[in-house]
């Protein structure tokens, strides 16, 4: 289950709808990373561009890993601005045992930070700047400056 | 014709080329003054699906993407 959405993200309302949703499903686990705008080099908050159908590709690979260990994956991602003290990424992990959902949501979150394809801007001064220092190069990059 | 995208921070408008494979595409991206500079850290995806070759053939209605250095959550 992954969902895109302008702006920021109703944390309470998605955390309560994905408990509810797997609330019967005999998962043992249920661990949420909620990931929040933090206030840091006078920043007002940061935007996100986001290429979705690459990004549901990416995200369907990771629903089949985690079906593989008897668990399922959500993620919700913000589009747009999202100022400070507002949250722009929710994953969570349900499954049978915690061993495996605390496992399974630090190798997803890993391989998001390095491979979805999602672009994020700090918004300064009324500006939209790209965060190039934070940003990671994708398994692969480079193929046509050879 | 083949389009080519540039996603994210890159802010070029796409471009529609006659190119028959990802060679070609290296070696008019590399002219491109505006582009060049991207083109190491870049990854890039034909019909939505990352590719790991040059050597990808192209036709007509392909769309190849180039996806810069990403950073979500």
């Amino acid at each position: 289950m992954l969902s895109i959405s302008n702006g920021a993200l109703d944390v309470p309302t998605i955390l309560k709808q994905w408990y509810e949703e797997e609330s019967h499903s005999n998962y043992g686990a249920y661990i949420p990373f909620v990931g929040t705008v933090r206030s840091e080099d006078g920043i007002d908050g940061l935007s996100f561009d986001v290429y979705e159908p690459i990004l549901y590709r990416w995200f369907s690979e990771w629903e089949k890993r985690a079906e593989a260990k008897g668990a399922k994956i959500k993620m919700a991602h913000s589009l747009g601005d999202v100022m400070l003290h507002e949250s722009s990424y929710i994953a969570a992990v349900f499954s049978p045992k915690r061993r495996v959902a605390l496992e399974f949501i630090d190798e997803f979150v890993e391989d998001f930070k390095a491979n979805a394809p999602i672009w994020k801007y700090d918004l300064k001064d009324g500006r939209r700047i790209y965060a190039k220092d934070r940003s990671t190069a994708i398994s692969g990059s480079g193929l046509l400056a050879k | 014709m083949i389009t080519v995208e540039f996603l994210g921070p890159i802010g070029k408008p796409k471009l529609e080329l006659e190119i028959s494979n990802l060679n070609e595409l290296a070696v008019v991206l590399q002219e491109d003054s505006e582009v060049k500079d991207w083109l190491q850290s870049c990854a890039v995806a034909v019909n939505d699906t990352l590719v790991s070759s040059l050597e990808v053939p192209l036709k007509d209605g392909d769309r190849v993407s180039l996806l810069p250095p990403v950073c979500g959550g």
